[in-house]
């Protein structure tokens, strides 16, 4: 196994915040904490684009290179995982994290009184016993050890939000992006969804 | 103190704080090195060790790539 990846279709999103809500109720994530949101740029103005974002469990983690507590480790599947007990909520991890993926119970606290941080695990849980309760109610669920894929993925209605082996991931889109044909200015229903292709078919038996 | 010794003091004393104040110009490295840190938390146990799969790893990722592919919308129009 290589190392787990998500990857969000600009093309494909549709701004549902089903991935967001699917992560709330799995994990059972208190107010305030959002460990996964959709992010929408040039809203409103024609090819607006919306991503999903959360922890891109990243292969040089900024967030484990900042720990004063060394709580982050990284699984043999590529997943940026922490010990909660270790940490103190100093706060370092979210001013290093570029996507502001590392949340606070307590908000902007003072330094140490955020609380606990808490981050996307890949629905892969934490240093506690699999599918243990103290697991549940530290991490949330652990899909990966039901040999699942994280819900937000699993249940993107338009497929914009895939997760999975970086190969496995990377294939998919690429079929995707061929499939679609055109370069990067090409947006829209017929984008996402194919018809350019048809479209290029149809205009060839036209043509012939 | 005779009047010879007087007119050497301040030279004395501008020597000894010339000499102070240029202690402070020596070779202390500047930058620091950093080391990468230690994960000091709890072991974690890999997830087809616990749970549903025990230890059977080839079947936990079998699982895991089914899945995967199946995002794949496009195998399924197939």
């Amino acid at each position: 196994m290589g190392r787990m990846k998500f990857l969000c279709d600009a093309e494909r999103c549709i701004e549902c915040n089903g991935c967001v809500t699917a992560c709330k109720n799995e994990h059972e994530v208190p107010w305030g904490v959002n460990r996964r949101r959709v992010v929408t740029m040039n809203d409103g103005v024609p090819g607006e684009r919306s991503i999903s974002v959360a922890c891109m469990h990243c292969s040089d983690a900024p967030c484990m290179a900042v720990c004063p507590t060394d709580c982050f480790y990284k699984t043999e599947d590529g997943v940026v995982l922490h010990d909660k007990d270790k940490c103190i909520g100093c706060g370092y991890c979210f001013y290093a994290c570029p996507f502001g993926a590392p949340q606070f119970p307590n908000g902007p606290a003072a330094f140490g009184a955020r609380g606990k941080m808490d981050k996307c695990t890949f629905c892969a849980g934490g240093p506690e016993a699999d599918g243990s309760t103290a697991e549940y109610e530290k991490y949330g669920s652990n899909r990966l050890a039901q040999g699942k894929l994280p819900l937000c993925a699993e249940m993107c209605s338009t497929k914009a939000l895939i997760a999975g082996d970086a190969d496995v991931v990377a294939n998919i889109f690429r079929e995707r992006v061929l499939r679609r044909g055109g370069g990067a200015e090409v947006w829209g229903w017929d984008a996402a969804y194919g018809g350019g292709e048809q479209k290029r078919e149809r205009k060839r038996e036209g043509q012939s | 103190m005779s009047a010879k010794m007087m007119k050497r003091l301040p030279c004395a004393v501008l020597a000894v704080s010339a000499l102070l104040g240029l202690s402070a110009c020596s070779e202390v490295p500047q930058v620091s090195v950093y080391e990468q840190g230690q994960y000091r938390g709890k072991s974690d146990t890999r997830p087809w060790e616990g749970g549903e799969f025990k230890g059977d790893r080839a079947a936990w990722e079998k699982a895991l790539k089914e899945r995967s592919r199946g995002q794949n919308e496009y195998n399924r129009i197939q």
